[in-house]
């Protein structure tokens, strides 16, 4: 198994390395496509001037060299200077942004985390009553909307409406909304993942035997279920965690929050090159690291699994 | 009983009996008549796999009201834009060179509306007011609905084409030819998928030159780029089912026997593997559709889907975002209408693979 083992995670690692590879290639190329340079929008502009400046950023070398150039930069996180925020590099960018969008995400997996197995394993006890119906509902009702919509709604609803909380997120009580609003979608996937797992489990004979030895259903729960039921949701904990970052590109913009997923889509439409590059590379980092490990755990937590 | 043959023993030509045998003499035996054939029919036309399905599905009300729902949206934007006195580019304030039609509430008109009414003509109302530039907003939610349709529906084909395709080449062939393409299908699989769209949508949005085409500029660049970016990238999670379903299929013995009969690769996937896994296979298309709905409505929010003027559900939500404060209900409404649409699809998938997929059936 431990060969077996070690073949899966290497397997696995170059999959990671291509995938990285890959997008760093589809973004380079990608801006290539784009016409005109990110400094034609400057009206006045002399040839000189462009001149200058294309030589200062690499753009004057040949389409390999710069590919080859950005390449070795993509490797150690060195993007360069931002084109639109002068005097700012691209990777001091990111990060400082990635602290306030990291912060909500992070909060927002654990809520969505804890919140969602345990809604899961209740409507698994309580299957075909009420509670499970509601639940389900409602679970169904969040994953079918889009996060934009919830997020405005929210907005109208505690910003506008009640004024309870700020419509920006610069103090502490305008991130309450937006981590919320990111939590949903997780929390209902994961209610629903845990339910169905838990149905399973209840049906195992040493759930049975458990009963039958006169535990209270709560321990039967949550010492002897739930802890079985929660394989499936660490496999999941990956591609979530994705979720809520690109999640986070819209939400962010309707909370007026100075995060990645803002600067993100703003960058986008500055033609800031560097930066859109910087940015998909680092989340395309982060999210293969969480989907390598996720995928890793998931082998650890269940031997029963194949390594194909 | 009048056959062509009667009057000649059924056991005719089988030659002389061995008196000792104890096979069955037929001579002695008689026709039926018409009357005791037709008892012998079977009682009602057998239940085919199809059709037990549809009873389930039809006896599922959550499914049921989805579908309802489903019919009734498809017929609002199929029969709405066609009859509806407003179009959804008009700017009534320009029409009637007056600018108090811009932002109406509901059931609102115009002053000039206001002075033909009192002319004793009658108006018809604007449902929903209108939006900042005075076009009914009524119709633009319909309009906006219909585009948001159609972007679900052509995404959904090309992503049932490329990963149909795709997904039966590789489970046939299998072997290195399978490993290659499933590799290819893991590294798609695993790109920021939201990231890349967004990506490729604002490239596209810029560099696409469609000008030369009626056809494709009146869906604008936009539009385009979504399908394009649902052909590169959203295949692969259909090429992974059917992938998987011709696996199993491909192991039975009509296909040996069609193969052992000299038929081509192609016939075999066309004609054996991809109809006997139809079912899976729509399942996963309802299911493709909201994700498209979806995915055009986050890239029109964000400003990357469609151009104005025509609307779609989520540039409807985006343009009514500035004036959330005074004007909720123009976020509210397309709100409500992605919502309910995203739902009933979702729905009525989940009720079709409960009542089609053979692998759930008790």
């Amino acid at each position: 198994m431990n060969s077996k083992f070690l073949s899966y995670i290497l397997k696995r690692l170059i999959m990671a390395v291509v995938t990285v590879f890959a997008v760093i290639t589809i973004t380079f190329f990608a801006m290539q496509l784009i016409p005109g340079g990110p400094f034609l929008a400057e009206k006045s502009i002399s040839a000189e001037t462009l001149a200058l400046l294309e030589a200062q950023y690499g753009l004057d070398k040949p389409v390999f060299i710069q590919y080859l150039n950005y390449l070795k930069g993509a490797l150690i996180w060195d993007f360069g200077p931002s084109i639109k925020k002068t005097g700012r590099f691209v990777t001091d960018i990111i990060f400082s942004d990635f602290k306030v969008s990291g912060i909500i995400g992070l909060i927002a997996l654990l809520i969505a985390t804890f919140t969602g197995s345990i809604l899961g394993s209740l409507a698994a006890t309580h299957q075909n009553k009420v509670g499970d119906r509601v639940i389900m509902v409602l679970s169904t009702a969040s994953i079918a909307l889009p996060s934009f919509i919830i997020a405005t709604v929210l907005l109208l609803l505690f910003c506008v409406t009640l004024k309870w909380f700020p419509a920006n997120g610069t103090s502490i009580a305008g991130y309450i909304l937006p981590t919320i609003t990111l939590s949903l979608y997780p929390m209902a996937y994961i209610t629903r993942l845990t339910r169905s797992s838990t149905l399973d489990i209840l049906n195992q004979d040493y759930i049975k035997m458990a009963k039958a030895k006169g535990l209270s259903n709560r321990k039967v729960l949550f010492k002897h279920a739930l802890r079985n039921s929660l394989t499936p949701v660490i496999t999941y904990f990956g591609p979530e965690f994705a979720y809520i970052i690109t999640g986070s590109l819209v939400v962010e913009q309707i909370f007026a929050i100075p995060g990645l997923g803002r600067d993100f889509v703003s960058s986008i439409s500055n033609r800031d090159y560097p930066m859109i590059m910087g940015t998909t590379i680092f989340l395309t980092d982060i999210m293969v690291i969480m989907l390598l490990v996720s995928d890793i755990l998931y082998k650890v937590a269940d031997p029963k699994v194949d390594f194909d | 009983m009048t056959t062509k043959n009667s009057g000649m023993p059924i056991g005719f030509g089988l030659g002389k009996k061995n008196p000792l045998s104890f096979q069955v003499d037929l001579t002695l035996l008689q026709r039926a008549t018409e009357d005791e054939q037709a008892a012998a029919d079977i009682k009602g036309k057998p239940s085919s796999f199809f059709k037990d399905g549809l009873v389930r599905l039809f006896h599922n009300p959550v499914a049921l009201v989805s579908f309802i729902a489903i019919i009734l949206v498809l017929i609002a934007v199929i029969v709405i834009p066609e009859v509806w006195p407003y179009s959804y580019d008009l700017q009534l304030g320009t029409y009637y060179s007056d600018g108090s039609y811009n932002n109406l509430s509901p059931m609102e008109y115009g002053t000039a509306e206001l002075a033909r009414i009192a002319n004793g003509e009658t108006i018809f109302p604007h449902l929903f007011g209108t939006d900042s530039l005075g076009r009914d907003y009524f119709i633009r939610v319909i309009y906006g609905a219909r585009i948001s349709l159609i972007v679900g529906l052509f995404a959904s084909i090309i992503v049932l084409i490329i990963g149909s395709i795709y997904g039966s080449i590789s489970g046939y062939f299998g072997g290195k030819v399978d490993l290659v393409m499933m590799r290819i299908v893991d590294i798609i699989y695993s790109l920021p998928d939201l990231l890349i769209i967004i990506l490729l949508a604002s490239i596209l949005k810029t560099t696409l030159n469609i000008d030369n085409s009626a056809f494709l500029s009146a869906l604008g660049t936009g539009m385009i780029s979504i399908f394009i970016v649902f052909a590169l990238l959203y295949w692969v999670g259909m090429a992974r089912l059917v992938r998987g379903q011709i696996l199993t299929i491909k192991k039975e013995d009509f296909v040996l026997a069609s193969k052992a009969s000299g038929a081509s690769g192609f016939w075999i996937i066309f004609k054996h593997l991809l109809p006997n896994s139809i079912s899976v296979i729509i399942i996963s298309v309802t299911l493709q559709i909201p994700s498209a709905i979806f995915t055009e409505s986050f890239l029109s929010f964000i400003g990357l889907g469609v151009s104005a003027p025509m609307p779609s559900l989520g540039s409807l939500a985006s343009d009514a975002l500035n004036s959330i404060s005074s004007y909720p209900y123009l976020l509210i409404i397309p709100a409500c209408i992605i919502s309910i649409i995203i739902l009933a699809f979702n729905l009525f998938g989940d009720g079709l693979r409960d009542s089609f997929d053979p692998k759930l059936q008790k």
